[in-house]
Formats: structure tokens, sequence, C-alpha cells
């Protein structure tokens, strides 16, 4: 998981990881708990604090880097999210437009 | 790992080793994709209250908060075990392992509360379309939390058992990315179902 051939039990990597992870869950939250910004403005930093967030797990933690020694990885993860976009997409795209046929 | 083994045989045993993570990383894809497909599920669920409760009715912040600083705190707590099992320090793979599983246990506790509450306010999966894609989804992420607690303790049984082997060095690195993920699908069910209801 770790190149680097340190022996202390929490890596730079962890720390930097946690440490953004947990500025990214308390922005949204806080957010919505004051209640400061209009909803729109609170949904857009919600959307952009979880894509970060989650774009933050997977180099800190889940070790994925663009120029990787394990690019099978990384293929099957953007295959994965490719698979994720049409799907979700797809199903809101189509049943929104099925609901607004039947007069919804 | 490869101190006593020959050059050769390490080679070998980090190719397997290898074939063995990228084989559980398809799994966790796959994993995604129907979490995927059960946050679509619920995103076209959503408006369909009939005559149940709004989720701005039922959800409470406070908890949702303590759910997630919990998780978040355990994926730390799961990547320090890891780390020490790498060093070959058996204890504090076995302390961090059963620090993550009490937290992931917290947060089943919460859950539970929260989600039995729904149920004998008579909220239960069967009140709305909207109840029901909620149930689906988060129990299923409650689920693999339960199974990566259950998987986290055998561990740890196992650890007291053989010492830190590359057997289980292996199978914590699979926990280990198991967990990293369910905190990943986390952030999807607080930033979709939970925060835009509270909002509102």
């Amino acid at each position: 998981m770790n190149s680097k051939p340190t022996t202390s039990a929490v890596t730079p990597a962890h720390i930097t990881g946690f440490v953004l992870a947990v500025l990214l869950t308390a922005i949204p939250f806080t957010a919505v708990g004051l209640n400061l910004l209009a909803p729109q403005t609170t949904i857009l930093v919600i959307a952009i604090t979880a894509v970060v967030q989650i774009i933050v797990h997977l180099r800190f933690f889940l070790d994925i880097r663009i120029k990787s020694d394990r690019p099978r990885a990384n293929i099957s993860l953007v295959f994965a999210v490719v698979l994720l976009f049409i799907m979700i997409g797809g199903t809101i795209w189509i049943m929104t437009d099925l609901a607004f046929r039947m007069g919804h | 790992m490869s101190s006593e083994a020959t050059n050769n045989s390490a080679e070998i045993f980090s190719h397997h080793e290898d074939e063995v993570q990228l084989g559980f990383w398809l799994f966790l894809m796959s994993d995604a994709v129907l979490f995927g497909l059960l946050f679509a599920t619920y995103a076209i669920m959503a408006g369909n209250i009939a005559e149940g409760p709004t989720g701005t009715e039922i959800f409470d912040l406070f908890n949702l908060s303590l759910q997630t600083a919990l998780l978040l705190v355990s994926t730390l707590t799961i990547a320090i075990a890891s780390r020490h099992a790498m060093l070959g320090n058996t204890k504090g793979a076995m302390f961090w392992l059963l620090a993550s599983c009490v937290l992931g246990a917290g947060f089943i506790a919460l859950e539970l509360n929260e989600l039995g509450g729904l149920v004998l306010a008579g909220n239960g999966p069967g009140r709305s379309g909207f109840l029901s894609a909620f149930f689906t989804l988060v129990s299923m992420h409650g689920l693999h939390v339960s199974a990566g607690i259950i998987w986290g303790v055998t561990l740890v049984l196992q650890l007291s058992r053989e010492g830190v082997s590359s057997r289980l060095l292996s199978r914590i690195m699979r926990l280990t990315y198991f967990w990293h993920f369910l905190d990943i699908v986390w952030i999807g069910v607080y930033s979709t179902i939970y925060l835009p209801w509270i909002m509102a």
C-alpha cells in the first residue's frame, strides 16, 4: 500500500487523507446545520465536497494514483465509474421522462 | 515479507498476492455498481412520499453527525491497523483492528436505533416508496459494515493465534480496502439522502 520504507505506524498519507476528509465532511454538515446559504448553493456545496472527498479517499486510503503500479485496478475503477454514470444517469433520465409522459 | 525468501519465490508470492488483491478490487467495483443502482432507485423513489413522512420530518442532523464521525475515525484506525500489520506488529494490528470494529459497532448501534425507531413509529419500509428505497440502501450499507465487523473480529482472533503472517496480512489488506470502500459509500448516503432532506 505504501512504497516508502518508513517504520512509523501512521503514514503522512493517512494524516493528510484524514485531515482533508474531516474538513470535507465538516463543510457540508456546517452548511446544512447553520443554514447560512441559499438552498441551491448548499446543494452545490454538498455535491462538490462529496466528489472531492471520494477522490481524497481513493487517493490517500485506497492508494489509487494516475501513474499507478497497478494499472488493472485503475482500468477497472474507470470501467466501474463509466458503468455507474450510464446506469444512474440512464435510470434517472428514463424514469423522469416516463413520469413526465404519464402526466405527473 | 521477502527477507527470508529467495528473490524468485518472493516474486512469485508478490505476483500471486497482486492477483488476489486485484480479484478483491474487482469485487469492490461490482459492489459499487450494486450500490449505484440502489442510489438510482432511491433518486427515482425519493419523491414518492404517499401519505408518509418526508425525510425532513424523520432525519436528525445530530444522529447523522455522530454516525459519520464514527465511520470517519474508523477509516483512520483501520489504516493504522493495516500499517501495523505491514510492519509485523501483531499487538498493534490487533488493537487498531479491534478499535475499528468498536467504532463500526457504534455506527451500527446508532443506525439500528434510527431505523428501529422509524419502524416502531409506523414509518417502516412499507410506508412509502421513499421509505422502501431509503431502508433498502441504508440497510444494505449497514449489512456491509456488519460483515466488516465480523471479518475484523475474526482477524483479531486469528492474529492472537498465529501473529502477523503473510496470509493474515493479505486478509487485513483486503478488509482495509473493504472498509475504506464502505466509507466512500457512506459519503454518497449522507450527501444524497440525509443532508438534502435535513436542509429542506
